[in-house]
């Protein structure tokens, strides 16, 4: 099997079944290069599917990966709220004013009815444009943000944790209507062609919420919203730490964790064998400053730390390659990966307990 | 103090505003609330910031622990009150970025701490250029969330240094905590993981060693 060279769909599939591929899976997320690509701005970029379509298509065929990542940026969904999106020309969209200015505004929530919300529709636009294009060869990476994390967007940090505190019924009025959100959201880029989800809930790691308090929310609410989304999911801490509740977030029903560059690839890997496949975990910020040589070594002593034995991919910690990141050193990324991640791993001398 | 220091600390986690205020109004019938605010909550404090960066505590607990601080020592130190420290003249603000409650920490932790500073909010570096001018700032305290935005301090820090103006600056936030150099890329003076290390920062400032 592993002479025979792969798609990247079986590939994927392989290593999500804790099996050796014919090489290490390669997810570059990359999402605002594609507008470097076209030669657009930011916000033009993401103003049409068709652009996003090219843009995708066109970064998988320079750099390999073996993922489509329809990603726009976080902040369309508190768009889809009725929130206000913040524009730039060298990064990511922010989300600008929250659209809860009172705690009571939750009651008054609206939820956002996916085929008549223009912004959602570009997404679901795209994946089907993607999925038309690349039939089933390659896994199309659909994006959500978890109910209990979209609340930061939605009213801000320091009111939303003022909310935990003070008010824990309008907190579970939030994650109810949320949680609808979620799973209509979700299931709708799976019927329009995303091969899996991605949901986005760094609420729930040990850097922003301590472990007891995750297991009677964060914990709960992925079990709930994760069994009604109809496909499969990966779960993704956007390079927040999560070793210690890892093994309660196998038990939500997801098939991958996304792993901060702060947590040793070896002890997660261990303690994901079996359980979930493991994504990460390049450093996506001191990526800016690499050399060539530098991102080798460090694709290098990731695959060392978690390749063997399938079950993981080659990814960054985040969830998405900062556009200052340039072109050679993605370039190098991804041919280390296709040198130094085709199976068996037999440079690597210490596979024990991976 | 040990003793009183961890007692305030588990009030503190535990989001029991009522106990850490009991410990305070304790304390302060025997010793100055100033050297309450030093060697009690700014341990505590600190005790908890080293705690966020070491992986055992969240920054749910950074934040509540920040708020709770800052409101009781505002009930024995308020603001202006001679007792609150000889102190450089200092500011902090969010630079070009949406995201505020890192400086909403770190802000309540040097109110904590006994500190005075001016709070600036959201500013762009042309404006925020002028007003540290105008208003004498002898240290400046950056936050951000976004990479973009801490690259925009390089363009205050050459305007600074084009100015001949030497004002220190403090920088903090996710991206520098991903990359331990960036700050001085940036053209920082100095630069803090947690919030609570910023105390100790300003005072090797103000000793002269920064
Ligand atoms: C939770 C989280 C989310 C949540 C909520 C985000 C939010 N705050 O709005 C969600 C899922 C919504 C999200 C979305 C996005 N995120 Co996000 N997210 C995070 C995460 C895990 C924590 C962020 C956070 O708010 N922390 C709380 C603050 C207070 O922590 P802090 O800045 O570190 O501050 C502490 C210290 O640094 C210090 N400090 C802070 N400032 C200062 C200043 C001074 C002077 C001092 C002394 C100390 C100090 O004090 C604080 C307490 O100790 C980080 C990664 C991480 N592990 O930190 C990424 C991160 C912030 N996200 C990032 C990005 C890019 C995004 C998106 C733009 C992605 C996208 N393309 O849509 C969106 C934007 C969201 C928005 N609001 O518009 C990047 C930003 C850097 C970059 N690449 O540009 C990060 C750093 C991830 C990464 N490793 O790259 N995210």
């Amino acid at each position: 099997m592993n002479a025979v060279q792969m798609t990247s769909m079986q590939r994927t599939l392989t290593t999500l079944g804790h099996r050796e591929p014919d090489r290490v899976p390669f997810f570059l997320l990359v999402t605002l290069h594609g507008a470097k690509e076209l030669g657009l701005s930011i916000n033009r970029y993401f103003s049409k599917p068709g652009h996003v379509v090219e843009g995708q298509l066109r970064l998988r065929a320079k750099y390999r990966s073996d993922c489509i990542y329809n990603f726009y940026y976080a902040p369309l969904e508190v768009e889809a709220w009725g929130g206000e999106v913040i524009y730039s020309d060298d990064g990511p969209p922010n989300s600008g004013e929250p659209l809860i200015k009172k705690f009571q505004d939750i009651k008054r929530l609206k939820l956002p009815d996916i085929g008549n919300t223009p912004c959602l529709e570009k997404v679901l636009a795209s994946a089907r444009m993607l999925k038309e294009k690349t039939k089933d060869e390659v896994p199309i990476i659909g994006v959500v943000m978890s109910p209990f994390s979209l609340p930061v967007m939605q009213m801000g940090f320091d009111r939303y944790f003022d909310l935990m505190v003070e008010a824990p019924d309008l907190f579970w009025d939030l994650m109810q209507i949320n949680e609808a959100f979620c799973v209509n959201w979700a299931n709708a880029q799976l019927k329009a062609g995303a091969t899996a989800i991605c949901y986005f809930d760094p609420l729930s790691s040990t850097t922003i919420t301590p472990k007891d308090l995750y297991l009677k929310t964060g914990f709960e609410i992925a079990k709930r919203t994760l069994a009604r989304i109809k496909g499969p999911t990966a779960t993704h801490m956007a390079s927040g730490r999560c070793l210690p509740v890892v093994s309660d977030i196998a038990k939500t029903g997801t098939a991958i964790i996304g792993v901060s560059s702060q947590e040793n690839i070896r002890e997660m890997k261990i303690a994901c064998k079996g359980k979930l496949t493991v994504l990460g975990n390049l450093n996506g910020i001191e990526m800016c400053r690499w050399t060539p040589a530098e991102a080798e070594a460090q694709v290098k002593h990731i695959l060392s730390g978690a390749g063997a034995g399938g079950g993981f991919i080659l990814s960054d910690n985040h969830g998405e390659i900062p556009f200052q990141v340039p072109d050679e050193v993605l370039m190098a990324l991804s041919e280390a990966v296709h040198t130094w991640g085709r199976y068996p791993l037999d440079w690597v001398t210490d596979e024990r307990g991976i | 103090m040990e003793t009183i220091v961890n007692e305030f600390m588990q009030a503190l986690l535990s989001l029991d505003r009522l106990a850490a205020k009991r410990i305070l109004e304790n304390t302060v019938k025997k010793v100055a609330p100033m050297k309450f605010v030093e060697e009690v909550v700014a341990v505590a404090l600190e005790r908890i910031g080293a705690g966020w960066q070491d992986g055992t505590l969240a920054l749910s607990q950074v934040y509540m622990a920040g708020r709770i601080c800052e409101n009781l020592v505002d009930e024995v130190l308020p603001p202006g009150d001679p007792d609150r420290k000889d102190q450089p003249k200092m500011a902090i603000c969010v630079l070009s970025d949406h995201h505020k409650l890192g400086k909403i920490i770190v802000y309540s932790v040097l109110r904590a701490g006994g500190f005075d500073l001016s709070d600036y909010g959201v500013m762009e570096v042309d404006d925020l250029f002028q007003r540290i001018q105008k208003e004498k700032i002898e240290i400046l305290l950056i936050s951000v969330l976004m990479l973009p935005s801490a690259l925009k301090i390089k363009l205050l820090k050459e305007k600074l240094t084009a100015s001949g103006i030497n004002i220190k600056l403090i920088v903090g936030g996710a991206p520098f905590r991903f990359d331990d150099r960036l700050w001085e890329a940036v053209g920082a003076d100095a630069m803090c993981k947690t919030a609570s290390d910023v105390i100790s920062v300003i005072k090797t400032i103000m000793g002269g060693k920064i």
